[in-house]
C-alpha cells in the first residue's frame, strides 16, 4: 500500500507493520486526507499486535492531518492488544511541539522522538 | 462595526516586514490552495535571515529551524482559515503579514467575513479567550473523532495556543456599506 503525490509520500511495509510518511501534508479537509485515513484503516484491518507510524521524514503536518492522525489514534484506543508507536524526529521541530498531544489522546501510545 | 477581542494592537511602524496579496475571487479556492504553503513557506525562509545559524553553533541552528517551522506552521494555517472562511461574495482582498519585533513575530491576517458567520465566530473567539488550551485541543480532537461528517478540524488556532503558546486577538470592522462587507483581522504574536 502506498500514496505518493508530487508533495508526499506514504507507504506501508508490512512486515514491520510501519506506515512511513514523508514530505509535507497540508490538504484542505477530512475529504482530501480520506485516501489517508482508508490506507491506515486498511493496515489496522490486517496488524493485530502492532502498528509503528513513522513520521520522522514528515516536515510539515497541518491542522487538518494533525485531526486526520489523532482520529486514527483515537480509533485504535477499540483495540488495545495493538501496541501503537509513533515516531518523530527531533530535528523536525513542529514534531517536538505536537506530538506529545497524541500521547493524551492514548496513554498507551509510545512516542519516540529520536 | 468596530470590535476588538484579545491580544489585538494596533501595529507600530516596523523596520522589517513582508505582507502577501491574495485576491480571491480571481481563481478558485481548491486551485491557490497549494499558495498557502508556498507562502508560508517563503515567510518562513525569508526570516531565517534574521534568525542566522551556523554549523559551529548547534544550539543556534536548532533555534533557527525552531523559528522557521512555527512561522511555516502558523502563516499556513492562517492562510488556511482566511481562505475557507472569507466572504465569497465580496471582492475584498486576503492579506497576510509578517512583522519582526524586537522580541519576536507579529502575523496579522485580513479577510472579509460573511455578516451571518460573524455571531458564531465571535462566539468561538470568547470561549479561545478564557480556555484552557490544553484541555479544549483534546476536546476538540475527540469531538472530532465522533462526528462523522466533520469538515473543518477547528484544530488550527487551538494549536497555536496550546503548542506555540501564542497570544491572540482579533478585529472585527465595517470596510464597507451597501453592500456590508465587513473584515477580520486575525493576530497571532509570537514572542521569540
Amino acid at each position: 500500500m502506498e500514496i505518493k503525490t508530487e508533495k508526499y509520500h506514504i507507504c506501508y511495509d508490512r512486515e514491520t507493520a510501519t506506515v512511513s510518511f514523508s514530505g509535507s501534508l497540508r490538504l484542505s479537509g477530512p475529504e482530501e486526507y480520506q485516501p489517508i485515513t482508508q490506507l491506515l484503516g486498511d493496515v489496522a484491518d490486517t496488524q493485530t499486535e502492532k502498528i509503528i507510524l513513522n513520521l520522522q521524514q514528515l516536515e510539515f503536518l497541518n491542522s487538518s492531518g494533525i485531526s486526520m492522525l489523532s482520529k486514527f489514534i483515537i480509533e485504535m484506543r477499540k483495540k488495545p492488544g495493538v501496541q501503537m508507536t509513533v515516531q518523530g524526529s527531533k530535528s523536525v521541530a513542529w514534531q517536538g511541539k505536537s506530538l506529545k498531544n497524541l500521547q493524551r489522546l492514548m496513554p498507551a501510545l509510545v512516542v519516540e522522538l529520536v | 462595526m468596530n470590535q476588538i477581542f484579545g491580544n489585538f494592537i494596533e501595529p507600530t511602524p516596523s523596520q522589517e516586514y513582508l505582507i502577501i496579496g491574495f485576491s480571491p475571487s480571481s481563481i478558485p479556492l481548491k486551485q491557490r490552495w497549494r499558495n498557502n504553503g508556498l507562502s508560508a513557506d517563503f515567510l518562513a525562509d525569508y526570516l531565517t535571515t534574521f534568525f542566522p545559524g551556523s554549523q559551529e553553533d548547534a544550539s543556534a541552528l536548532t533555534r533557527q529551524a525552531e523559528v522557521k517551522s512555527a512561522v511555516s506552521y502558523i502563516a499556513n494555517e492562517l492562510l488556511e482559515n482566511a481562505m475557507k472562511f472569507n466572504d465569497e461574495n465580496s471582492h475584498y482582498p486576503i492579506d497576510i503579514k509578517l512583522q519582526l519585533e524586537k522580541d519576536g513575530l507579529i502575523f496579522s491576517v485580513a479577510n472579509s467575513i460573511p455578516a451571518s458567520a460573524v455571531e458564531d465566530f465571535q462566539g468561538y473567539i470568547q470561549k479561545l479567550l478564557i480556555c484552557d488550551p490544553s484541555e479544549m485541543y483534546i476536546e476538540q480532537l475527540e469531538k472530532n473523532a465522533a462526528d462523522e461528517n466533520c469538515t473543518a478540524s477547528g484544530l488550527g488556532l487551538l494549536t497555536m495556543l496550546n503548542d506555540y503558546s501564542a497570544k491572540m486577538g482579533w478585529k472585527f470592522e465595517t470596510v464597507q456599506q451597501d453592500p456590508e462587507v465587513i473584515a477580520v483581522t486575525t493576530m497571532v504574536q509570537l514572542i521569540l
